[in-house]
């Protein structure tokens, strides 16, 4: 497939940067790989492995001052909000340094002042949040635009429809995407719906809707770029499948003997690094060199940020007890 | 800001005590607006928001679609962001359909990552109006048990107003659970001024020797009547008006019970698993030592709020509960 015509509308420098964060998300995500493997990471690992340009590609297409609601397999958008691998490996690991300080695991992270709102297992359940902080810009007048999602299984959740049918009543700043990875946990999207694609769902709300090449970054960050920049517009929402596969199982636990060995072998091809680093060669951005110092990089900062993970204490039990209760400095101006 | 209801010489009932607080409070701070099905032209089913939208405008007094749940998970949005939203559930009874987002993402967001919620929720519950199992829920024990949610139930006009200012002003996610029973019938002379009613502080609403009444909400008026019975009868019954069941005043229960020796825990919610079996273990933990009696719970029974009046009769907590129970605990 020639990628070269739509990416040609992407600036150079963010092209090569959303590379540089596929490769981090794939080296963080690697290295807690082995560390739960190694069994020095308690509870779920759940990734974006072979899914990555989805949340590198919207999260590029935001402005800082934008808020996320990610999908829980959305590492890059961690990433490029600032998460860094250091906090995020101590998050898995249960340290003080992780953003929640140990209160949460994995990918449960979130921090107002990076505008990312902090996952919940419920899935779905952070859409209509999402939703209450589009309502929040648009009646302070700001040019802000919430994004948020879920996956297949996610969209069958009576908070994902109330979320899509209030945002687009009230035309609210909002962008909503599905991950459709094809699987929810064990479950076939066709148990899921009776529908062929997502997509479908946002036509109920009258949403416009889009279906989305989500291994592709470059289609993803374009995709992205234009419902934000309608959304901030005051042109209400927009609701993006990004159409995926999960390569893994649930979690690492899950072994995914359920899913077809052709259906990931065929997926296998349509890697999103192999396809950034395709389409990068193609436009002249970069070569195989150049692909390699890149991947070493993003080893590098993530071997810096397991040290920095591994050497930072536990909490504390009796800090347990702390945090319940919010005090009035703690309140967003 | 003056409801549908009628002011009668200066007096301000419950409702307009509430109307009152949401409008000075938005009057205040524009960062505070209301949420809720049925709540801007029309003005709420209870009329407790007339006028509001004419005043307000519809994006600060935003009629939803009918749909507890996203509508509670945007106000969480929106208060993460830094507005103040007021959430009106139209019945108690409806925030069952937002019990998710309450006690999954409401209640948990700022221990799990830091992010403060001042959201509140105002929910009219309580039985005594012929609502039937739908309208008259009192729905508080399942989030009495929730961590990381403030839990309010005025019994006064002047608690109603005092206490919703101070849930609006509070960082955190209060539930605010007005009494549909009272919205009317009790009366008071509010002062001029603002003012707050702290949260987490009890009253002792009438000082008594024999024994403890512990109740909240629409009980507490209840309590008052018993006491004046149980009076005639040489028996003197302290009644402590919660007012804030999270974070709940232990002190002033234990202050009480260290004084009279004998504690009834009243309260409308059923029986089973209620707040009324809470403070009796605390009691019990605490106060061991200074106890005279057993502690007696009069609650509801373990069904359903049921519509016909004679079941509805005989499901609430009546005067003569409180007066048997006393009776019973003074001659321990």
């Amino acid at each position: 497939m020639n990628q070269a015509p739509v990416a040609q509308d992407i600036k150079r420098s963010d092209l090569l940067e959303m590379y540089y964060y596929l490769r981090l998300t794939r080296s963080v995500e690697d290295r807690i790989t082995a560390l739960y493997r190694q069994g020095r990471i308690v509870g779920g690992v759940y990734t974006s492995h072979g899914m990555e340009a989805i949340a590198v590609g919207y999260a590029s297409a935001l402005n800082p001052e934008d808020v996320i609601a990610p999908f829980h397999r959305d590492m890059g958008a961690f990433l490029i909000r600032g998460f860094s691998p250091g906090e995020i490996i101590s998050q898995y690991l249960g340290k003080q340094a992780g953003p929640t300080k140990g209160k949460d695991g994995n990918v449960h992270m979130g921090d107002l002042k990076r505008g990312v709102i902090g996952f919940v297992s419920h899935l779905a359940d952070n859409m209509p949040v999402a939703a209450g902080a589009a309502l929040a810009f648009k009646i302070r007048g700001e040019s802000r635009v919430a994004f948020a999602g879920t996956g297949d299984g996610g969209t069958s959740r009576g908070d994902f429809h109330e979320a899509m049918n209030f945002a687009a009543v009230r035309k609210l700043p909002v962008v909503y995407f599905c991950t459709n990875n094809q699987y929810a946990y064990s479950t076939p999207v066709r148990y899921q719906m009776a529908i062929a694609d997502v997509v479908e769902r946002a036509k109920a709300y009258g949403m416009p809707g889009e279906i989305v090449d989500g291994n592709d970054v470059a289609a993803v960050y374009l995709a992205s770029k234009r419902a934000i920049a309608k959304a901030r517009s005051g042109g209400g929402p927009t609701f993006l499948e990004f159409k995926t596969m999960r390569m893994h199982g649930h979690s690492e636990h899950d072994a995914a003997t359920y899913v077809p060995r052709a259906l990931l072998e065929q997926w296998k091809a349509k890697d999103p690094i192999v396809r950034a680093e395709r389409l990068l060669a193609q436009l002249g951005y970069g070569d195989e060199s150049y692909f390699h110092e890149v991947g070493e990089r993003a080893k590098k900062e993530v071997e810096a940020g397991t040290a920095f993970a591994e050497q930072s204490p536990l909490p504390e039990g009796p800090e347990t007890l702390v945090g319940v209760f919010a005090t009035e400095n703690e309140v967003l101006p | 800001m003056t409801s549908a209801t009628a002011v009668q010489e200066g007096q301000t009932t419950y409702v307009d005590a509430i109307s009152q607080a949401l409008d000075e409070e938005m009057t205040r701070d524009e960062r505070v607006f209301l949420m809720g099905e049925d709540i801007g032209a029309y003005g709420g089913a209870f009329k407790v928001t007339q006028g509001f939208l004419e005043k307000y405008g519809e994006w600060r007094v935003l009629d939803t679609p009918l749909s507890e749940s996203g509508f509670v998970g945007a106000a969480i949005g929106a208060a993460m962001m830094g507005l103040r939203p007021v959430v009106e559930m139209q019945f108690a009874d409806f925030i069952s359909c937002a019990f998710d987002q309450i006690t999954e993402v409401a209640a948990k967001n700022h221990y799990r990552w830091g992010a403060a919620v001042p959201l509140v929720i105002r929910a009219p519950f309580g039985g005594g109006v012929h609502g039937g199992p739908f309208h008259s829920e009192c729905p508080e024990g399942w989030f009495f048990h929730s961590p990381g949610l403030k839990i309010v139930a005025p019994s006064t006009p002047y608690d109603a107003k005092g206490l919703l200012k101070a849930a609006i002003r509070d960082p955190n996610p209060v539930l605010y659970f007005e009494h549909k029973f009272l919205y009317r019938r009790i009366k008071a002379t509010l002062p001029q001024e603002d003012y707050i009613v702290p949260l987490g502080k009890a009253e002792v609403k009438r000082a008594g020797r024999d024994v403890s009444l512990i109740t909240y909400g629409a009980m507490v008026h209840l309590a008052l009547e018993a006491a004046e019975l149980l009076h005639q009868e040489g028996i003197d019954l302290e009644v402590v008006d919660l007012r804030t069941l999270i974070p709940l005043d232990k002190e002033t229960i234990y202050t009480s019970v260290r004084k009279t020796s004998k504690a009834i825990i009243l309260h409308e919610d059923n029986k089973t698993g209620g707040i009324g079996a809470e403070i009796s273990a605390l009691l019990t933990e605490d106060c061991f030592e200074c106890l005279d009696g057993p502690i007696l719970r009069i609650a509801p029974p373990d069904t359903p709020v049921p519509f016909s009046t004679p079941l509805e009769e005989f499901f609430l907590p009546k005067v003569s509960d409180i007066v048997a129970g006393a009776k019973k605990l003074a001659a321990y």
